[in-house]
């Protein structure tokens, strides 16, 4: 807390967080008043009289209705979920070992490893679609929920990996020498001590490499074409956006019911994550 | 039970040469301390037994078996660390099962063994617990819970005591002591501590620089120290160091230096008679020098000025300016001196050490 005057703590506090906590949370005011706006609203010219962009005195659930009951949309839900859930758990499964591996393990050119997955991160999606795209193509991926769920890792594991290479080195080394003394192998040690001691780190990777994947487009975009297969960035996007037409009302009851599930996440996991980021382990 | 042999030991780290040719035998049922400086290598030779740390050369025998090469869970010790590393995720109950799980004894065994360990330290009702609830002491406890249970055949401990705060720590001492009376198990023992080291061992090793200095009976390192490092590490306040020149004959030896001289005991000049017209240093502990009174044989007193007087209740150790030397002397808490006086202090002749200036040896 800021000490001193009230109008310093003004100042230097409630102002900026106020201006901070409006920026982010107006476009979903945006996306909830746009989504029950009736469409006579919508299209209504800015310098009519009855014009009132920031409410709504007749809500309606029509666009609610026109997305779910005329558009694929539910299908995109479930192909997103699915696509996230699995890329999330290889992800976390394989960051997981190869955290535990570069954080505990000496072997041959383990620092250089570690430098080489952090520098495939950095390498931009949008490039990195490019050569992906004749992969997908020459194993007969495309247009399959296989073409995502397997190369989403690419950026999700050295993700998982940095997180949580991170997290094992903050846990001292005594617990596991010490479970190995009592009679564990390096294996059981690691199941029954290290694991469960992180496991605010990794449910963090897991909510993060969940979100990115749900929220992925470019590999989402290119990969895949028929309606079906699309997930909901992909599919709210393009469905919705006819030539030049903007179903406004549809689009953004899309991206309200999309971000909700990462919002019920995110919410239900936000104790566990915080404490994997700040990474405190105490003994 | 068991007794602990290591055979020209050895350690090298990144070219670093931590641990250097130790040769010991811990004997079954003893209780052993390993005690120097921080980054003396004590603590590598203690991991190599545990075999946490790989062994450069030379072996390590538990029993009759040569262990270097078995993984820490099949050479049946346990080891208490530092920062006492319980399982943060466990209960009580279950830090201390866990290493009987391991090994698949049977649920009413680890529950029986699990209860009497918890009777002996007096933590019966923290047993549902989690760590993070305890006190430092109370962790400590727990920790060596989880390192009797097992009933190993020895006991390692990695400065277990260093993380408490001064009065635990000295309590945990006693009990750690009444505890391996009553386990009568072999132990290892590892601080930097002298104190502990003199208080818990039944003999102490002194290490430096991955060098075994002298091992023995607490006693017998505190009254004869084979170098001038042993005698400095032990005993606190430090024993107070002189460079000085001897000089005279073979019955009328002086060890001398400006402001400060002395006759050189009768039944120590053999040992010194080499050294006439060289510097020996000489060493005094400082509760062997005492306030002159007219028993005190002239040749062996000296004059000193009182800088500091630091008043600790059960002693007084005054802080001495003898010519270009301090020295602190411990007396009686009887003795009135204060800052700037000058007073005639004599020695005790059957308690002077001598050693080599330039080897450190003792002489």
């Amino acid at each position: 807390m800021i000490e001193g005057a009230k109008w310093r703590r003004w100042v230097f506090f409630y102002i900026p967080l106020g201006v901070f906590v409006f920026v982010l949370l107006f476009p979903f005011y945006w996306m909830m008043v746009t989504t029950v706006r009736p469409d006579s609203e919508l299209y209504r010219p800015w310098m009519a009289p009855n014009y009132t962009p920031f409410w709504t005195l007749h809500p309606t659930l029509e666009h609610i209705k026109y997305l779910l009951g005329e558009t694929l949309f539910s299908t995109w839900m479930w192909n997103t979920l699915l696509i996230s859930i699995v890329a999330t758990i290889i992800s976390v499964f394989c960051g997981l070992l190869a955290g535990y591996a570069l954080s505990r393990l000496h072997f041959p050119f383990a620092g250089s490893l570690g430098t080489g997955i952090f520098i495939t991160y950095l390498v931009p999606q949008t490039l990195l679609f490019i050569p992906l795209a004749d992969i997908i193509r020459n194993f007969s991926l495309g247009d399959t929920p296989w073409a995502l769920i397997l190369t989403y890792p690419t950026f999700l594991i050295p993700f998982c990996t940095w997180l949580l290479m991170g997290y094992f080195k903050a846990i001292p080394r005594e617990l596991e020498e010490c479970a190995r003394i009592d009679g564990a192998t390096r294996w059981k040690a690691m199941v029954y001590i290290v694991f469960p001691v992180a496991i605010p780190g990794i449910l963090s990777a897991g909510i993060f490499a969940f979100t990115l994947s749900w929220n992925e487009f470019i590999y989402a975009l290119v990969f895949l074409s028929s309606p079906a297969q699309k997930t909901v960035p992909v599919g709210v996007t393009s469905e919705l956006i006819r030539g030049d037409v903007f179903f406004w009302g549809p689009l953004m009851a899309g991206a309200l019911l999309g971000s909700i599930p990462v919002a019920i996440i995110y919410s239900f996991f936000v104790e566990h994550y915080v404490a994997g980021l700040t990474g405190a382990v105490k003994g | 039970m068991a007794r602990v042999l290591l055979r020209n030991l050895n350690k090298m780290f990144d070219g670093m040469h931590a641990v250097k040719d130790v040769n010991l035998e811990i004997r079954d049922k003893e209780f052993v301390v390993l005690v120097g400086p921080s980054g003396c290598g004590k603590t590598t030779t203690l991991r190599m037994v545990a075999g946490l740390e790989s062994i450069t050369s030379g072996d390590v025998l538990i029993g009759d078996t040569v262990v270097n090469n078995l993984p820490p869970m099949d050479r049946d010790i346990a080891m208490v660390f530092q920062n006492y590393a319980l399982y943060p995720h466990m209960t009580v109950y279950d830090n201390m099962a866990f290493g009987l799980k391991m090994r698949k004894f049977e649920r009413t065994e680890i529950g029986k063994r699990v209860q009497e360990a918890a009777e002996i330290l007096g933590i019966q009702s923290l047993l549902k617990r989690k760590p993070r609830q305890l006190s430092g002491g109370q962790r400590q406890r727990v920790a060596l819970g989880r390192a009797i249970v097992r009933h190993p055949r020895v006991f390692l401990f990695d400065e277990p005591l260093s993380n408490l705060d001064a009065k635990l720590r000295v309590q945990m001492r006693v009990e750690l002591k009444k505890l391996h009376t009553r386990l009568s198990t072999t132990a290892i023992y590892v601080t930097h501590d002298q104190v502990e080291a003199m208080t818990l061992g039944d003999r102490v090793v002194v290490m430096r620089d991955g060098v075994v200095q002298q091992v023995g009976e607490p006693l017998e390192l505190y009254n004869t120290p084979v170098n001038r490092f042993v005698a400095g590490f032990l005993g606190s306040p430090a024993m107070n160091f002189a460079v000085v020149r001897v000089s005279g004959e073979k019955d009328a030896l002086r060890a001398y230096k400006p402001g400060f001289g002395i006759e050189v005991p009768p039944e120590l000049a053999p040992r010194v008679a080499p050294y006439v017209e060289r510097d020996v240093t000489i060493g005094i502990r400082p509760e062997d020098l005492h306030l002159a009174n007219g028993s005190d044989a002239a040749g062996l007193c000296f004059d000193a000025v009182v800088e500091v007087v630091e008043k600790l209740g059960s002693e007084i150790l005054l802080d001495l300016q003898v010519g270009d030397q301090t020295m602190v002397a411990a007396v009686e808490p009887t003795v009135q001196a204060k800052r700037g006086d000058k007073l005639r202090f004599g020695l005790r002749p059957d308690r002077l050490h001598f050693f080599d200036t330039a080897s450190e040896a003792a002489i």
